[in-house]
């Protein structure tokens, strides 16, 4: 017979991981104590620290900073506000520190980031058919 | 020599809400949103994880593709669960179903051990559904 995964008591641990991930997903854009997150998922910080890291890969430090990361690179690429008021929305407290993290997470400064996003986006939108395969575009009846 | 799959394609019953599904509760990314006339988007993502994999989400719409009757034939059998389209990885099956779960994504087999790993059975917001696994 089949063993239900879910029936193990590791279970009850996943849940709490994963309300402290959603909790990070929510708040990433306010001042995130990791002591409180870990008490509110009712574990003491190294055993939540160890736990989070196998679940996800990172620790909470690290995936608090991606999703930051990942938020600025949405905007940057969506909106037109400056780089240092996009920082400080998701989350970071000085300009530098930001610039610095997102240059080490994607190679680039976030200015370049935003002009490479916004040259493809115009593309996108001129010249859509440079990014359908030649079978999608035919099927669809999408010639130039 | 074929080296990998770089597009493939999921029929939609509405692409704005499966965007909203696959970005907002599975946590892929947008990997290209053009406009295809007044009517239609091309429009992909992926997991961020596999930058190389483009997932078109088609919307199922009477067109050149589709006519009223067979548009709504395929509508049918997409709501009534008659596709499988894939298997989606994962390195912690039990902390991912969670996460999934809380979303509301719709689990039709919880996570269960096989002899190949660990797999759970979803439904995206169409109908179509895929496995869901963790590898040996």
């Amino acid at each position: 017979m089949k063993k239900k995964a879910s029936a193990y008591p590791a279970v009850y641990l996943y849940r709490r991981i994963v309300r402290a991930k959603l909790f990070i997903d929510q708040h990433y854009y306010q001042p995130i104590n990791l002591n409180d997150i870990a008490h509110e998922a009712y574990f003491s910080k190294y055993h939540f620290i160890r736990l989070f890291k196998e679940a996800y890969g990172q620790t909470p430090h690290q995936y608090l900073m991606t999703q930051r990361i990942e938020k600025a690179k949405v905007l940057l690429s969506q909106e037109h506000i400056p780089v240092a008021t996009i920082c400080f929305e998701v989350g970071f407290e000085s300009v530098g520190s930001f610039s610095s993290l997102f240059k080490r997470r994607t190679g680039i400064t976030p200015q370049v980031y935003r002009r490479q996003e916004r040259r493809k986006r115009k593309l996108m939108q001129k010249q859509p058919l440079h990014y359908v395969p030649g079978c999608f575009a035919s099927v669809s009846g999408w010639t130039p | 020599m074929i080296t990998k799959m770089s597009h493939t394609c999921i029929y939609v019953l509405d692409q704005q809400e499966a965007q909203d599904f696959y970005v907002g509760k599975l946590g892929f990314e947008v990997r290209t949103d053009a406009p295809m006339g007044s009517n239609a988007r091309w429009l992909t993502v992926g997991p961020k994880e596999q930058p190389d994999l483009e997932i078109t989400l088609m919307p199922i719409q009477e067109g050149i593709v589709f006519n009223k009757e067979t548009a709504k034939s395929m509508r049918d059998l997409v709501k009534n669960g008659t596709f499988g389209f894939g298997v989606f990885e994962t390195p912690n099956i039990r902390a991912t179903y969670e996460e999934l779960k809380a979303k509301g994504v719709e689990f039709v087999k919880e996570p269960t051990e096989e002899f190949y790993g660990v797999e759970a059975i979803f439904k995206d917001n169409s109908g179509n559904w895929f496995s869901l696994g963790e590898k040996r």
